[in-house]
């Protein structure tokens, strides 16, 4: 086992997934985050929260050379252990079974195929679940040729193996070891199912199909993505993991898999993403849209459309996968937390924040759907109209803004930007489709709010939009405003803004969402580069013209990617790697945006 | 009405309200955490490999199942001479008994779905079996069992000796 503190470097993980629940692989062969049944439940292997709760490690035995890459198109996993005695492939996946044979499949599959690709090495095995958050430890019984059965627990949960296991009670696990030869191939298969008979499925030759069923499923998936630009194999990595974290029984899109791995060492922002927030969502649908999957864009206007009823007509700022309401945050205090960050967190108290900016995301993201061809239905018509009455009450009042501030209401600039983009856009549908709202009303609020932008919330000594009205400090999200088209890239005023975030927020050639010395969000504590905010800066330098500068930009960041070309929420300002929960849809959604806007340009 | 008729309705409506209170404690019990055994579940895989059709088709036999049974019941009541919720709950326990020592555990067997510890799951064969009282699929499953079919027995008992 790994050292109690041993902790791999967020980006030394790498995610798969099938659209139900994610498991992030570390690059020692370790599965050490997957929660069971949902993304959102509670975790069966946590050790990247904290070592001791739970793994599922294969590896070679002695120091190895560690190579990973995603089988193209996919987001099935091999890592390449090479030793001087020889090479292993591992191969990861989560099953995605073959819809057309009518088999029984297991809730969730985790499948690992263990190969020696050259000469000869011993392989190493070591499955340690932990249930409930890593609260109770396994206990293990064997079941003949199926494997082992984990009892003590409410679900069903099965590994087997053609690796002979013991169990090792001492520290509540399986062990096994095997030496392998060039050529030999031996399986492991962990089936979870929550409240019925374990479904086992055989090892050999049925668990090759199924793994060959994964890969042409998300094979399948991506030859749909319309995409000919350049820079085409980062914004296919990213629409795979946007897919991945499309939840496929709801329509729901996760922000991230993970929660509490920290936007800063040590905490004490922490946060637990594995929820729906309406405002990654939309900008995750946007990209679809781009990208020509229409499908997803339909699921998710149907998951809003069910889930927002509890809250009809305000939005909440994030929901569970099913619509759920209540995201109690708690604290997890028996974890260690990511290299000691504390407080672990489950829920999120922002749920019930007000952030203005959702209603304008949502609102384009419908108005970008309707461009595609997509049609609404006269209750999403009645919906939308309710939302646009409920902008126009709200958008004088302070809010939390984009970053979910955790102190009292300001009178953010880009939120009241973003009621300016939802009245625009609602006004855009209604001259398309017959809605119960009137227009002249809608035309005025817009002017209204625009009026008051351009009096409190631009500062002419600065020459340049600031966060909130009347002060000086400014926000990353601004550069957003001329992708929202509230102004035009090239207006001197946009400018201003660039070059004035450029100047206060940049460091080390990051740029941060806000200044952190300052108790902008209510802490004290410094934080690293928010990732996404870098892409918006290349997006806006494409859209201004500025294509070579853009395009440097663009590749730099592309970089800071992981060796399989994931990114977290954050960017190590000293350090480059990937910071913060991981994989992070929004950043993903950004590079999308930025590559599609360097390739309008370019066309152009 | 004739009398027989009316029995035979008697029963019908009796049945299915037993075999619902059976069928709740047994779902309860599935979404509490308790047992993992669904016999609805175990008797649709006979039949498909889809799960969602398993579900239904397996709903459907049960309660019919549920029906045949309750004219079983009706038919031990009236061979023994007497009939009460005490006899009813004896008699559905012994049931549930039934079930767990001697039918779950012949079912890897005869289910063309369900696989054994003794050959492993094979093409086809994938469903974990029940084992012992079915204490594979929890151990809480034998206490479960039991007390579903004694409720059934005991209402059951319980309309035939009020009617």
């Amino acid at each position: 086992m790994d050292a109690p503190g041993d902790f791999p470097d967020v980006g030394d993980y790498a995610v798969i997934g099938n659209c139900r629940t994610a498991a992030l692989v570390s690059n020692r062969g370790s599965v050490e985050w997957m929660c069971v049944p949902t993304f959102s439940d509670a975790s069966i292997f946590g050790a990247i929260l904290d070592r001791e709760a739970g793994h599922f490690r294969v590896a070679p035995a002695g120091e190895t050379r560690v190579t990973r890459a995603y089988i193209e198109g996919t987001n099935v996993l091999a890592t390449t252990f090479e030793s001087d005695h020889g090479a292993i492939r591992l191969t990861d996946c989560l099953v995605l079974p073959d819809e057309r044979k009518p088999q029984l499949y297991a809730q969730h599959e985790l499948l690992r195929r263990v190969e020696c690709v050259s000469g000869e090495m011993e392989v190493e095995v070591s499955f340690a679940p932990r249930y409930d958050y890593g609260r109770k430890a396994a206990r293990y019984a064997p079941r003949g040729k199926l494997g082992w059965q984990c009892v003590g627990c409410s679900f069903g949960a099965m590994l087997s193996s053609d690796i002979a296991l013991a169990e090792d009670r001492e520290h509540a696990r399986l062990t096994g070891k095997a030496r392998l030869k060039q050529g030999e191939t031996r399986w492991l298969s962990f089936a979870y199912d929550e409240d019925e008979a374990s479904v086992v499925a055989p090892l050999g030759e049925e668990a090759d199909e199924r793994l060959k069923s994964t890969v042409a499923w998300w094979k399948g998936w991506c030859a749909q993505c319309r995409y000919d630009g350049p820079y085409r194999n980062e914004v296919l990595r990213s629409a795979l993991v946007l897919k991945l974290l499309n939840c496929a029984t709801s329509g729901a899109v996760l922000a991230a898999p993970t929660t509490s791995l920290p936007e800063v060492a040590g905490g004490p922002r922490n946060w637990d993403y594995r929820y729906c927030w309406i405002r990654d969502s939309a900008l995750v649908l946007h990209a679809f849209l781009r990208l020509g999957c229409l499908q997803e864009a339909e699921g998710f206007l149907e998951w809003l459309l069910h889930a927002t009823r509890l809250t009809w007509q305000r939005f909440q700022v994030m929901y569970d996968l099913y619509g759920e309401v209540k995201l109690d945050e708690r604290e997890l205090s028996h974890l260690s937390g990511y290299r000691g960050a504390k407080p672990v967190r489950i829920g999120n108290a922002a749920h019930d924040q007000l952030q203005l900016d959702i209603y304008g995301e949502l609102m384009a993201t419908v108005s970008r759907y309707v461009q595609s061809g997509g049609t609404l239905d006269p209750v999403e018509l009645g919906m939308l109209a309710g939302v646009g009455r409920h902008v126009m009450k709200l958008w004088h009042l302070p809010d939390q803004g984009i970053w979910e501030t955790r102190r009292p209401p300001r009178m953010h600039t880009f939120s009241k930007a973003m009621c300016w983009v939802a009245l625009d856009r609602l006004g855009r549908i209604a001259e398309k489709f017959d809605m119960p709202i009137e227009r002249e009303r809608i035309a005025a609020d817009c002017d209204a709010i625009r009026a008051e932008i351009e009096e409190k919330g631009f500062d002419e000594e600065l020459g340049s939009y600031v966060a909130y009205y009347g002060g000086k400090e400014t926000d990353a999200a601004l550069l957003l405003l001329a992708r929202y088209g509230y102004r035009e890239p090239g207006h001197p005023r946009m400018e201003g803004t660039y070059r004035y975030i450029a100047k206060v927020l940049c460091d080390n050639g990051l740029i941060h969402r806000y200044r952190d010395d300052t108790g902008f969000d209510g802490f004290a504590a410094p934080e690293n580069a928010f990732a996404p905010c870098n892409f918006w800066a290349a997006e806006y330098l494409a859209n201004a013209g500025h294509y070579d500068e853009a395009k440097k930009l663009f590749e730099r960041l592309c970089g800071f990617a992981n060796d399989v070309g994931l990114f977290a929420e954050e960017i190590g300002t000293r350090t480059g790697k990937p910071v913060g929960n991981f994989p992070q849809a929004f950043t993903h959604v950004s590079l999308i945006s930025a590559a599609t806007a360097l390739f309008q340009h370019k066309t152009a | 009405m004739t009398q027989t008729a009316s029995e035979i309705a008697s029963i019908l409506i009796w049945g299915f309200a037993a075999t619902a209170a059976l069928s709740g404690v047994m779902f309860g019990a599935q979404r509490m955490g308790y047992s993992r055994l669904s016999i609805p579940f175990l008797i649709g895989t006979i039949f498909t490999g889809d799960r969602s059709a398993a579900h239904a088709l397996g709903l459907v036999v049960y309660l019919l199942g549920g029906w045949l049974f309750a004219f079983v019941y009706y038919f031990i009541f009236a061979s023994i001479g007497r009939a009460g919720w005490d006899l009813g709950l004896l008699i559905g326990a012994v049931h549930g008994a039934v079930l767990l020592v001697m039918l779950l555990p012949l079912l890897p067997y005869v289910h063309p779905r369900m696989a054994s510890e003794y050959e492993g799951p094979i093409r086809g064969r994938r469903l974990q079996p029940p084992g012992f009282l079915a204490l594979n699929y929890g151990y809480r499953t034998p206490l479960t069992t039991i007390v579903a079919h004694a409720l059934y027995g005991l209402i059951l008992g319980a309309m035939v000796s009020l009617t």
